[in-house]
């Protein structure tokens, strides 16, 4: 009874017009479809991709994290200057890499679920802390000269498929998981749905949230490594606005801000019809101002079509 | 003249009226009564033009009106003074009373705030209410807020108004300050629809009554042609022996023990035990401090005997205890979720294996289980729970606690809002759970729910338990004595 048209578009017509930009782009320009530039799409995909897998959790639990970007730089300051060339291993510089950004998150998420504070504004605030923290760390100066194994975590390739998008589907997969097969990933619905519902249901919310602010700052983290590896420098001014950019995924993958629905595939989705679009209007020469407008209207088209769709009743 | 003729309404293919007819004279107080669910609420939902009716019409002096919109309402000169208020707080009185028609300087859109200060002050003291029209609206009382609400009402110089429970939210004092207003207003000649559940209010201030039931029109007569009985069991429709079927259980031994400042009870097993009281006398509060929900200062609680430490909602359910909290869409729901999520979510550690990975088909058994077993009328377990009535959402919250296998239930308005039907389900629940020698705490502010159903009612008033009472001795006179200040 609940399966009309509507509904039916609501939930796949993300992946319809993935599709359907695959179908023009493959018409119109002869080297999209070529395996190469496939994964080249999938590798630029990959850091906003891990980056907004995080975001979904957090907006479903009706929040925002604006210091996902900041976090990626702090990390990959940290991470680079911990893999120079007969210094450590690249297992240490990851480690701490992923470590700084799950300690400001968690930082992020304390203040919220804790001290009760808007998402909006510690995040915000936690972006500029961070990224003034990444240029103290560094002196303003990238990170260069780095040891060879960490090289190989952004450049490298497994069976033909480049590293970065390896990573990228492991987070998915498990971001899927956690999200749709654990009672962890029911309760972030739930907190988004109706935190107070969920606390009389004897939910943890405030474990919830910091966990959730935590996990979202790691993946920023793990982004951070993925990037300053493929670019093979660690600078403090990388990554500036990368947090709208998975924001905008997270919400061309139907993800409501009011928080309480959203899957992780839509997510995916998104980032890729923003990778592909990217993409498709390089091969065909697009200048980047016009891109970026392009862009824009894509996640109002997005919402727009959203909202006409979830009018129905 | 207002007529309302032959008016209908369905939900989702439930009759919420059923040819309603309703004639009210200028300058006459109409009190509109009738048991929650009785299609109050709808009928006026439909004057005010917040819902168009599916057939019947409406008529003011004769004259034919199609409403379609709230606005059509004001322009005809109806206004509804709602139960919840929609002030703007942190804006001021001569604002909120201004709000959208603010007086403006000639040819500008800028506000002439002299001019609608002056406005509004004149205002109140027409209405004699001592409110300074800069105050804003935050720092004042509920009480105050409504009556500046009314007046705001009142600004529009309608012809009909419309109060739902006008009085819930005041002090005996600031009642009679609404109905001098009310009593006046109808002096100059406007037609007041007056919804309340307290008959002595309606007693004193109605000149005509209409009753409504089951949304149909049961009696529309001179409120002088109507006692108390007659009216209640207008109201009613039937005995409350039939509404309330009560086995006799005998209640075993005790189960809770509460002591705390003015709160010192116990509860047996098998045993329902009420609890009755006015607005604010600390009856929601008492439950939720039991439940973890906020801190029970110098309490003490003990189950079976043994003392419990409940600092937080987890510990209530691991001792045993669930909640129904009083407000179902704002504490119990999730609106965005399915039959199912809600259902399981105060139970899903059940139905995990370690690490928190979920056993779907496991979940799934359970909920559906206990969905038939509270009777809930859904499409499956996967229709958005926001798709259901308010008495099977009622049903679903009830499904949540019961599948955490609680001994202790503490069910905090269980049948508000909920529909004749759905509440005498919710009633045979309760009795099937006593049965089963669960202890079962009732907060209503029904009285005769509470006299239906009940083996023992306490009274509450500031906080404190004032009253006790055996169902032998139950008697409504008496409860709402110790109920009110006495």
């Amino acid at each position: 009874m609940k399966t009309t048209p509507n509904h039916l578009f609501q939930r796949y017509g993300i992946y319809g017009v993935l599709v359907l930009l695959v179908i023009v782009l493959a018409i119109v320009s002869p080297v999209f479809l070529t395996g190469a530039n496939i994964i080249n799409i999938l590798r630029q995909v990959a850091v906003n991709g891990i980056i907004a897998v995080g975001m979904t959790l957090v907006i479903i639990t009706g929040g925002i994290d604006l210091s996902s970007g900041s976090l990626l730089a702090l990390s990959a300051v940290v991470a680079t200057s911990l893999a120079h060339p007969g210094g450590h291993g690249a297992g240490l510089a990851v480690a701490a890499g992923i470590g700084v950004g799950l300690a400001m998150g968690t930082v992020n998420g304390v203040l919220i679920a804790r001290q009760r504070l808007p998402p909006f504004i510690v995040t915000l605030g936690m972006m500029t802390a961070a990224r003034g923290l990444a240029l103290v760390y560094t002196s303003g100066r990238p990170v260069i000269d780095l040891s060879e194994g960490y090289d190989r975590i952004g450049g490298g390739y497994l069976l033909g498929i480049p590293v970065p998008v390896i990573v990228f589907a492991g987070v998915a997969v498990l971001g899927g998981a956690l999200l749709h097969g654990t009672r962890f990933g029911r309760y972030v619905y739930a907190i988004g749905g109706n935190e107070l519902a969920a606390r009389v249901s004897g939910v943890g919310t405030r474990g919830i949230l910091i966990r959730v602010y935590a996990l979202s700052g790691a993946l920023a983290g793990l982004a951070g490594i993925v990037l300053s590896s493929r670019v093979m420098s660690g600078s403090p001014s990388t990554g500036v606005g990368y947090e709208l950019d998975a924001i905008a995924a997270v919400v061309i993958g139907g993800t409501a801000l009011s928080g309480g629905t959203g899957r992780i595939a839509g997510t995916i989705a998104g980032a890729l019809i923003i990778g592909v679009m990217n993409n498709g209007l390089d091969l065909l020469n697009v200048s980047s101002y016009w891109q970026q407008v392009a862009k824009g209207v894509i996640i109002i088209l997005a919402l727009l079509l959203d909202k006409t769709s979830s009018r129905e009743k | 003249m207002l007529r309302l003729t032959r008016i209908s309404k369905s939900f989702a293919g439930v009759r919420a009226l059923d040819q309603v007819t309703l004639e009210a004279r200028a300058g006459e107080v109409h009190a509109l009564m009738g048991e929650n669910g009785a299609g109050k609420s709808t009928l006026m939902k439909i004057l005010s033009g917040l819902i168009v009716p599916d057939e019947g019409a409406i008529s003011i002096d004769g004259e034919e009106l199609m409403m379609t919109d709230p606005r059509d309402a004001q322009r005809r000169g109806i206004a509804m003074i709602h139960q919840e208020l929609s002030p703007v707080p942190d804006r001021t009185v001569a604002e909120n009373i201004f709000l959208g028609k603010e007086p403006c300087y000639p040819g500008t859109g800028f506000v002439n705030r002299g001019a609608e200060r002056r406005a509004a002050r004149a205002l109140l003291e027409r209405l004699h209410i001592d409110i300074d029209v800069r105050t804003r609206m935050r720092d004042l009382s509920l009480a105050r807020q409504q009556l500046v609400e009314i007046a705001k009402a009142v600004s529009y110089d309608p012809r009909i108004i419309i109060m739902d429970e006008p009085t819930s939210a005041l002090a005996v004092r600031e009642a009679e300050h609404l109905f001098a207003l009310i009593r006046e207003l109808a002096t100059r000649g406007a037609i007041i629809i007056y919804i309340s559940h307290k008959m002595d209010e309606v007693f004193r201030l109605a000149d005509t009554i209409t009753v409504l039931r089951d949304g149909r029109t049961i009696d529309s007569r001179p409120a002088r042609d109507f006692t108390a009985d007659t009216l209640i069991t207008a109201m009613v429709g039937r005995e409350l022996a039939a509404r309330y079927p009560k086995e006799e259980i005998l209640p075993g031994r005790v189960s809770l023990e509460v002591s705390g400042t003015g709160v010192h009870f116990v509860a047996r097993e098998g045993e329902i035990l009420g609890f009755a009281g006015l607005m604010g006398a600390g009856r929601t509060e008492l439950v939720e401090s039991l439940f973890g929900l906020r801190p029970f200062d110098g309490g003490e609680i003990r189950i079976d005997g043994a003392r419990v430490l409940i600092r937080k909602p987890v510990d209530a359910i691991g001792a045993g205890m669930a909640l129904l909290t009083e407000d179902r869409k704002l504490q119990g729901l999730n609106l965005k979720g399915t039959v199912k999520t809600n259902t399981s979510l105060a139970s899903l550690a059940g139905y995990c294996y370690a690490g928190g990975w979920l056993r779907p088909r496991m979940e799934d058994q359970a909920v559906d289980h206990m969905l038939q077993y509270t009777r809930v009328k859904t499409t499956g377990r996967h229709q958005p729970v926001s798709g259901l009535s308010g008495g099977n959402q009622q049903k679903v919250l009830l499904a949540r606690w019961l599948l955490t296998g609680p001994r202790i239930l503490l069910l905090d308005e269980p049948t508000r809002g909920v529909d004749v039907g759905a509440k005498a389900e919710i009633y045979a629940l309760i009795g099937e759970l006593v049965r089963q020698r669960k202890t079962v705490i009732v907060l209503s502010s029904e009285l005769p729910e509470l006299l239906g159903i009940c083996d023992r009612i306490l009274v509450m008033r500031g906080g404190r338990i004032t009253a006790s009472f055996d169902r032998a001795d139950f008697s409504q006179e008496a409860i709402l004595s110790a109920a009110m200040n006495e």
